[in-house]
């Protein structure tokens, strides 16, 4: 309220709409804060060694963490290239009524080359065995 | 100057209100969706009763009670675990939920905030949660809850796919992203010319509605998509280190996400506050009642298929997104787009 009050102006319909979603967002965290607060109120604490072992079904655990197969890296790149893809999509897809036949062209073409990639990856066999 | 501070200070007080009540009514959207299909629905589907005595009548204090029983356990963090990330993980899937919220309409005037690039919004806001996810197998140090955690990540962004493109059929026929945009071109729409009951778009996009429900039920980690979450009846997954209310922080999330996406397909397939003759201050009143009907209803088929079916493969269930999925989404989008285009 101060700020404005300096400069006088009225918040565009843009800012509030974005200062709502930053809101909602903080009070969100200050929800999750609360409930994680009253739970320390409520909750025991008895560190005992035994119980900060890594869970192995029960067993003793072997070894160290963190080696995986690189395997899963390749969906991840096709994720991001059709994720843009889609980014690009809804635009389109708003005014599509305007942009006519010429515009579903153009989108048919874009989409065309990056089902070819998709369409490569597949013949090239990384989309088996997950 | 007065006047500018007058009209700002209302709608930040209109904002704060909205904000109050729609995350107050978020725990109990996940209660009821919990209790009714989850413990009594499964229940009944397997010839049995379910929850009984919590609260006496048909165990309605069962889940509230499991809340509390978890919110005075022990909070531990494993040895050897990233202490922040382990704790921020649920956090920030919880909150990926309810950021969700803010778009979905409950009725001309009901809604948080009608962002113009509402479904868009709603998307990119809970795909966030597949870093809670990511996070919260890294920090556990536990080679596991590694691997489930990558398993579910892997799922989690192949069927991200089918559920953004399967709502651009629906953009395309409405021509705009924001959500009450969308349910006012399917209440003012007409079919061949008659405006009867509207257009609702799961006549002209029922490839986009089942896409979407078989995406969403992949998103939430539904069987038969559950290979994340089926690992935790061998060893573990992604919350295997954790205890307490951050456990019952990751459920809370899955069932909130189910509301929400179950409150997206109703706006976005059947109209969501929407009921063909009834607009203005009635349609403020009604709006909450029918939208709610229609959230049960989609919720209902989420969780039949969910009791029904036995689980994917790992690698089936990334075939399936990848081969047949995403190209049926794409076809999908074409063939909106030719008939928008011609008709």
């Amino acid at each position: 309220m101060a700020i404005r009050a300096l400069t006088g102006s009225v918040y565009t319909d843009h800012t509030q709409a974005y200062f709502a979603v930053f809101v909602f967002a903080l009070a969100a965290f200050g929800m999750v804060a609360a409930m994680l607060g009253l739970g320390r109120l409520i909750r025991p604490s008895r560190p005992q060694a035994q119980k900060y072992i890594s869970y192995e079904s029960g067993a003793d655990p072997i070894g160290g963490f963190g080696q995986m197969h690189v395997r899963y890296y390749i969906y991840a790149l096709l994720f991001v290239i059709f994720d843009v893809e889609a980014v690009f999509i809804f635009p389109w897809a708003v005014e599509l009524e305007a942009l006519g036949a010429f515009g579903l062209v153009e989108m048919v073409i874009f989409v065309g080359i990056l089902v070819f990639g998709l369409a490569y990856a597949w013949r090239k066999g990384v989309l088996r065995w997950a | 100057m007065i006047e500018t501070l007058a009209v700002d200070l209302a709608w930040g007080w209109i904002l704060a209100i909205k904000t109050a009540v729609v995350l107050s009514i978020i725990p109990f959207g996940a209660l009821l969706l919990g209790y009714v299909f989850l413990l009594k629905m499964m229940s009944h589907m397997q010839s049995r009763l379910g929850p009984m005595d919590p609260g006496g009548f048909h165990g309605w204090f069962q889940l509230i009670g499991d809340g509390i029983k978890f919110l005075q356990k022990e909070d531990i963090t494993p040895e050897g675990a990233d202490r922040r990330v382990f704790a921020l993980a649920p956090a920030i899937i919880l909150v990926s939920t309810f950021l969700v919220y803010i778009v979905i309409p409950v009725g001309p005037r009901l809604i948080v905030r009608d962002l113009d690039v509402g479904i868009f919004f709603a998307l990119a806001v809970s795909s966030l949660s597949v870093i809670g996810v990511l996070m919260a197998g890294w920090a556990s140090a536990n080679k596991y809850a590694l691997i489930g955690a990558l398993r579910a990540a892997g799922q989690l962004i192949a069927y991200e796919l089918p559920l953004v493109l399967a709502t651009v059929g629906v953009v395309i026929q409405a021509g705009t992203m924001s959500l009450q945009g969308i349910v006012y071109a399917q209440q003012n729409g007409e079919i061949f010319g008659w405006g009867g009951i509207g257009n609702p778009f799961i006549l002209t996009q029922i490839v986009g509605f089942l896409l979407f429900l078989t995406a969403a039920q992949a998103e939430l980690t539904q069987t038969p998509f559950d290979m994340p979450v089926a690992e935790s009846e061998i060893v573990g997954g992604y919350y295997v280190e954790y205890t307490g209310f951050r456990f019952l922080f990751f459920f809370m999330g899955e069932f909130g996400t189910a509301f929400a996406f179950a409150g997206i397909a109703a706006t976005l397939f059947l109209g969501g506050w929407s009921v063909p003759w009834v607009d203005g201050t009635a349609a403020d009143v009604l709006g909450p009642i029918v939208m709610l009907t229609k959230v049960m209803l989609v919720s209902f088929l989420i969780f039949w298929v969910r009791f029904t079916y036995p689980r994917f493969r790992e690698d089936q269930l990334q075939s399936i997104a990848w081969k047949y999925l995403i190209p049926l989404s794409l076809v999908n989008i074409l063939v909106t787009g030719i008939l928008k285009v011609a008709i």
